[in-house]
Parts: C-alpha cells; sequence; structure tokens
C-alpha cells in the first residue's frame, strides 16, 4: 500500500525517485510546448489553450487515480502529504503569482525546462526565481504574522464546501470538460488560422469528453469515505487482521475509582442509550462523529488513552479500529462493553470466582469500585443536568 | 509548427500520471519554486553562516543541525526536470539559444520582463507555498482546499491583468 516512504523506500532512494519523476515532468512539460512563453501567455488572450488543457487534464487525471488507488486500498489517503491551507496568505501569493506570470510568460516549473533548451527569456525567469525568494527571505521578519495567518491545516475542499469527495470529483471533471469544449471554441474564433485546436480530431475528442464525463459519474455514486471507512473496519475479516487492544472491565473500573488522568472514555452508543446510563467522564460520539475535527485535540496527545465503549464488546472494537484508522494511537475497546460493565461492577449479580488466590482481592475490589462508581455517576448526572454540550462542527471553512 | 507538439490532453494524462506516481512512491506531488528555496537557503548560509542562523527564515530549514538544504526531494525532481526537458528538447530538435517574445517586444525588455516574473513568483510561492506545480497542480490533485484557492488567485489574476499587458504578448493586434 502506498505511499512507500519512509518504510519501504529510504531517504537516499526517495531521491532517486525525485530525479525519475523530474525527468518525466520535464520531459511531458518540453513535448507539451511549456518551455515556450508565448505558448504559455496564449491561454490569456484566447489564441492558445495549452496550459487549460493541459493543466486540468493532469489535475483530473491524477485526482481520479489518487482517489482510486485510495478506494481500492491501495494508497492510504491519510499518509499523503495534503497542502496545508494558509487561507489569506494563499490568495495574496496566488495574486503575486499570477502578475509574475503575465509579465513573465512562465511559471517555475516550465522556466526550468525552457532554460534547458536554451531559451534565454527562461533562463532569466530562473534567476528572477532566485533574487524573489532571496529577497522574501530578507523581508520575512516583516511578513512573518501574515505569512503564518489564517491557518486552517491540511484542510479538503470538498469539507471547505461541505460535500462529499465524490460530488466534488464529479463536479471538477464536468468543469474541466465544459471548459475544454468553450475554450477550444473561443481558440478557433480569436486564431482562426494558428489554433493548436484545428489539428483535433473532433470525433474522438468528443469520444474522450464523453469517457471523462463517465468517470465522473463513477465518482459521483462512490461512497464517501467515512461510509467506506466504517464498512472496511466492521467488515468480516477486519478483526482478525488488525487485531484490538481490549480493555478488561476490572481495570476500567480500577482507573474509574482512582480517577487516572489522562483517560477519555469515548462512548459511540445510540444518544438515548447514552442518556440513560453513561460512565463518569465519558464523552458520546456515535461512529459517524468520530470523523469530526472537535475531537482531533482530546483524542491526538498519545498519552491520552482512548477507551470506546459500545453496548457489547463489537461495537466498542469497530469504533476502537476506525478511530486507529483514523491516525490516532493509544486505543482500546472496553471488554464486553457496556453490558458486561454493567453486569460485572455496576449491578452485579453473583460474583464468579476465577478459582485462583486473588477471588478475594478481586471481589473486594468490585464492591468498592460499585460504590464509587455509582457515586460518580450520580454526581456527574447532577452535574450534565443540562444536555451536554457538543462542540461545533465546522462547516464549510471559506 | 504547432502540431510538433505533443496533443495537450495526452500531454496533461501522461503529466498526471507523473504526478500520481510521485503521490503513490514518495506520498507528495510535483514542485520547482521550493528546490529554488532550499538552493537559496543552502547558498546563503555557505556564504553567510552566522546570517542564515540569524535569519527566521533560512534557519527553519539550513544550519548545522539540518540536513544539506540541496539533498531535499524538490532539488532532485528539479534537477530531473532540466534533464528531462533537455532530453525531450534533443530528441525533438528544439535545442537552440533563443529568446522568445511578444511581437514588438525587444530582447533586453524581455528579459527584464521574466526576471521581474520569476522574481514576484519567488516571493509569492513562499506565501502560497508552493507555485503553479506544488501548490496549485499538486495541490488540486490531493484535492487541498490551498490547491484551488491558489489555482483560481493565480489565473484570475492573470486574466484580470492580461488586458494591460496586452502589449507584451499579442502587439497591438488586441489593443
Amino acid at each position: 500500500m502506498g505511499p512507500f516512504v519512509p518504510e519501504l523506500i529510504s531517504d537516499s532512494l526517495n531521491l532517486v525517485v525525485a530525479l525519475v519523476v523530474g525527468i518525466g515532468f520535464g520531459a511531458v512539460l518540453e513535448q507539451a510546448g511549456f518551455s515556450s512563453s508565448r505558448r504559455l501567455a496564449g491561454v490569456f488572450y484566447g489564441y492558445d489553450f495549452t496550459v487549460l488543457r493541459v493543466f486540468f487534464t493532469a489535475a483530473v487525471t491524477a485526482m481520479s487515480g489518487i482517489l482510486l488507488l485510495g478506494y481500492f486500498g491501495f494508497l492510504d489517503l491519510e499518509a499523503i502529504y495534503i497542502n496545508p491551507t494558509w487561507l489569506q496568505p494563499a490568495i495574496v501569493g496566488g495574486v503575486i503569482m499570477g502578475v509574475g506570470f503575465i509579465l513573465g510568460g512562465y511559471c517555475p516549473g516550465t522556466s526550468v525546462v525552457a532554460a534547458a533548451i536554451g531559451k534565454l527569456d527562461g533562463l532569466f525567469f530562473v534567476l528572477g526565481g532566485f533574487l524573489g525568494v532571496y529577497a522574501f527571505a530578507e523581508l520575512y521578519p516583516r511578513f512573518q504574522t501574515f505569512n503564518d495567518s489564517t491557518s486552517l491545516g491540511a484542510l479538503r475542499v470538498y469539507d471547505s464546501l461541505g460535500i462529499p469527495a465524490g460530488w466534488f470529483a464529479f463536479a471538477l471533471i464536468a468543469m474541466a470538460v465544459m471548459a475544454f469544449a468553450v475554450t477550444t471554441v473561443i481558440e478557433k474564433k480569436v486564431n482562426p488560422e494558428g489554433a493548436p485546436s484545428l489539428a483535433f480530431s473532433t470525433r474522438r475528442h468528443l469520444a474522450a469528453g464523453a469517457l471523462l464525463l463517465g468517470l465522473g459519474l463513477v465518482f459521483l455514486f462512490l461512497p464517501d469515505r467515512k461510509t467506506r471507512l466504517i464498512e472496511s473496519v466492521s467488515a468480516a475479516g477486519y478483526a482478525d487482521s488488525h487485531p484490538v487492544k481490549r480493555m478488561p472491565v476490572d481495570e476500567l473500573a480500577f482507573l474509574l475509582v482512582e480517577k487516572v488522568p489522562d483517560l477519555l472514555i469515548v462512548d459511540v452508543r445510540s444518544a438515548e442509550r447514552f442518556s440513560a446510563l453513561a460512565l463518569p467522564g465519558s464523552v458520546h460520539a456515535p461512529l459517524r462523529d468520530l470523523f469530526g475535527k472537535e475531537w482531533i485535540s482530546s483524542f491526538s496527545p498519545r498519552r491520552v488513552k482512548k477507551v470506546l465503549v459500545g453496548g457489547d464488546e463489537k461495537e466498542g472494537v469497530v469504533a476502537a479500529a476506525l478511530l486507529r484508522e483514523l491516525g490516532y494511537e493509544n486505543v482500546s475497546a472496553l471488554e464486553g462493553g457496556l453490558d458486561k460493565f454493567r453486569a460485572t461492577i455496576l449491578e452485579p449479580a453473583a460474583f464468579v470466582p476465577a478459582g485462583n488466590r486473588w477471588d478475594g482481592a478481586l471481589k473486594e475490589f468490585r464492591e468498592k469500585a460499585r460504590v464509587e462508581i455509582r457515586k460518580q455517576i450520580a454526581e456527574s448526572a447532577k452535574k450534565s443536568a443540562a444536555p451536554p454540550k457538543k462542540e461545533k462542527k465546522i462547516q464549510g471553512g471559506c | 509548427m504547432t502540431s510538433r507538439y505533443m496533443n495537450p490532453y495526452l500531454a496533461g494524462f501522461l503529466l498526471g500520471l507523473v504526478l500520481l506516481s510521485a503521490v503513490f512512491i514518495s506520498g507528495r506531488g510535483l514542485g520547482a519554486s521550493g528546490a529554488v528555496k532550499s538552493l537559496v537557503g543552502e547558498a546563503v548560509y555557505r556564504v553567510a553562516p552566522a546570517h542564515a542562523a540569524q535569519s527566521p527564515f533560512y534557519s527553519s530549514y539550513v544550519g548545522r543541525d539540518k540536513e544539506p538544504a540541496w539533498k531535499t526531494w524538490l532539488v532532485f525532481e528539479v534537477a530531473g526536470v532540466i534533464l528531462g526537458g533537455f532530453l525531450s528538447g534533443l530528441a525533438s530538435g528544439r535545442l537552440r539559444w533563443v529568446t522568445e517574445a511578444g511581437p514588438g517586444v525587444s530582447r533586453t525588455r524581455r528579459w527584464g520582463l521574466a526576471t521581474l516574473g520569476g522574481a514576484l513568483f519567488g516571493i509569492g510561492a513562499q506565501l502560497a507555498r508552493g507555485c503553479t506545480s506544488g501548490a496549485a497542480l499538486s495541490g488540486m490533485a490531493v484535492l487541498s482546499t490551498a490547491g484551488f484557492v491558489t489555482m483560481m488567485a493565480i489565473f484570475g489574476t492573470g486574466y484580470a491583468c492580461a488586458f494591460f499587458a496586452r502589449r507584451l504578448w499579442i502587439g497591438t493586434k488586441g489593443a
């Protein structure tokens, strides 16, 4: 399962990969004609839309590949680098680059290719890039505050818009196909003699467009990531290949009695069952809520022991597995679920001796735990007469 | 002349595959400006190590306790871009010392504007944490919000300024 860094591919081998990837990148840019500044600038004047065609096709291809590889489990989408968002710096930086594009006729990648085949204007552009970075670095203390402002983290665009990833992928593909069609019409009007699109076979391009839209439809009907992840951790074989740590009921009782810090009990049962009986200090989060950003700060610290509590053991195990898939560590599931906890600690029927020499101490401990934890439950019930405050979910970032 | 270049959709598809393999193998996208940042930092560190250590910008990625800045993924990738571009130009017979400029734009003016454009990219790419390839293209491929914001800002500004820069590219034809 990709990515292969850092487990399968060492740091130095990764540099070789970078070199090979770069060779492919450079060769494709050159073959596409991106070493020509006039061709690149054409996208802004309508006489040559090569940039838009290559750029959008590449973005759609890579995005589709990443989504499909992720969907079929070949690529860990949580492990790859997601460009973090600093909203205002991204806009201002983009505006500055836009001015640089129209004046300079290149962007950094294309200027390198242009310089590589002898374009002197490309060479000057590369030189300018060095000067620009140097100037920025020297003036950095003045911009530092702005540079680090409006940080939104590794935000995904579909989360910003509040829609499933598949819908966004479909919308992007549909927009790309539309843009391809419209710009081809414009290009032929603006540049009736030299438009690159004059060489296209209309029938083949229509077929390709239809195929692309078909791919978009596939994304529309792929289940979203939440559904898929929940399904994958609930699947029959999953528990065997990815064993989840269980916490015995007595251990949890001990942690509660001793009021051990850095313990977070996460109750994933339904809201009704949670309000009927909740362990002291526990938080309520049904399975689909565990994805939420509001949990990141409480779940992330490794030292915090996260105990997932379901009605039965399976419910907790699925939730614990899900939490682990989401990248959190120090996660366990309550053995036997709350049903067993209740039957063993809170409302024990009769003590079942295990037949070893700790029976006496265990029986004594459980009696003490029953009294203490019931007291804690009563106290926390009094405290939270008001419904437990649920942190507001971030909906639509920008 | 146009027909000598690859069909743009095919080129885009291949570029997408290159980007996809970078993400699949190395877990990260393509880039260009990051290599410039590394090399500038490395050069300043070699020439004036005390200055580099003082600067909050350089000291975040170059220094005695850091890996040499030239030994980074993007520097090797850009070395590959130079090589790949050169080999492709060689194969297609496009190796020539030439300055490309819009009609009526002198060589020195073109060089000056190219330098200015490059400098603006150098600055903008620091704020946006990447350029057209690193922030916009690679960011879009992994569906990062930053990727789309940066892409729209770059191309939106390009279109907004196109009218004022028309003499640089289409001469008086569009005036």
